[in-house]
């Protein structure tokens, strides 16, 4: 069903595999339509293998990532930049 | 294949079970002490691994139920029909069992007791945990911060931490909607999340007030709704949903 759908913060966990931060606090560009915010509110689909994110605009795939037992795929083609908030330097 | 933790990223940690209460029928407090464990904000989630004799691994997402104190973590955890997770929680684990816990996670839909802005939260059935969490952490910081819960669920009998939520809690107003059987002498008829339920429980779009939304998908697409058509700031909106996996 196309309406059954998580937040983006139910990549943190997975996504938490991968980097030292938390990327569902970080905006994204979306590669579709233009629009940018927080990967925390990108709707999430756990249906398809692995984990596929869609832009709530244009429903475009933003992100999808996969999980093997010995590595993770990271698929970002769909976002343009992701801006992460960092302390200042 | 062992592998040294990368500091920074969060690794599987092994917690034991040291207390649970029945919060409903089908839905259990449980209480974990995990060494270790570096503190969380209200909001956030862990991912809780089984693994069982034969290698075969599954694991899940469960928001924290309580705020941050030492290495202890409180999960509600509903028993989903043919849960495999959730029923072996729920009843297969004995005090003193261990699970896997991995978090916290999560930095988006999150409370913090610095934060001023009068909070709005609005839980769907078991969507209540995570605003449970911020509602305990607001009272163990002494915030005067004001509060308001919109709590929808099925029956009187489907009420999670009942008894706490009618205890009274200076700044904390909690208003019920039943969906399907309200409490003798309510004078609101059963029924789904309306405008009119929002509106009067809720705060002004004008006080700005930060509005968390947890529960089904349904049920968040609907409320998140009423919020934008109160006038409220899509920004200052912050929904989690379940997804349609539990278990």
């Amino acid at each position: 069903m196309i309406d059954d759908y998580e937040d983006g913060n139910a990549l943190a966990g997975p996504l938490s595999e991968i980097f030292t931060f938390d990327v569902t606090t970080a905006d994204t560009r979306c590669a579709g339509c233009g629009r940018t915010g927080p990967v925390a509110g990108l709707r999430v689909y756990t249906h398809a293998p692995g984990l596929v994110a869609r832009c709530p605009g244009c429903e475009e795939v933003v992100l999808r990532v996969v999980r093997t037992p010995t590595a993770a795929w990271l698929d970002l083609r769909g976002s343009v930049a992701l801006r992460i908030p960092l302390a200042p330097a | 294949m062992a592998r040294a933790a990368v500091p920074g990223r969060l690794s599987w940690r092994v917690a034991r079970l040291t207390d649970t209460r029945a919060e409903t029928a089908t839905a259990r407090t449980l209480v974990f002490d995990v060494p270790g464990w570096p503190g969380h904000l209200a909001g956030q989630h862990v991912d809780v691994r089984l693994t069982a004799d034969d290698g075969y691994s599954t694991q899940r997402s469960y928001s924290i139920a309580a705020p941050a104190d030492g290495d202890r973590v409180e999960l509600t955890v509903q028993d989903v029909p043919d849960g495999e997770v959730s029923s072996y929680l729920t009843e297969g684990l004995s005090v003193g069992d261990p699970v896997e816990i991995r978090g916290p996670v999560g930095g988006w839909f999150v409370w913090r007791p610095a934060d001023t802005a009068p909070v709005l939260l609005v839980a769907g059935g078991s969507g209540v945990v995570p605003l449970m969490a911020m509602a305990r952490a607001r009272r163990q910081a002494g915030s005067r911060t004001p509060f308001r819960l919109v709590y929808s669920v099925r029956t009187p009998a489907d009420r999670y931490y009942a008894a706490e939520l009618r205890r009274p809690d200076p700044g904390l107003d909690v208003a019920y909607v039943y969906t399907r059987a309200v409490p003798e002498g309510s004078s609101r008829p059963p029924g789904r999340l309306a405008v009119a339920d929002l509106n009067s429980g809720g705060w002004p779009a004008d006080f700005a007030p930060d509005c968390f939304v947890c529960g089904p998908t349904g049920f968040v697409e609907t409320a998140a709704d009423i919020l934008l058509s109160l006038g409220h700031d899509a920004r200052k909106i912050k929904t989690e949903r379940f997804g349609p996996t539990g278990g």
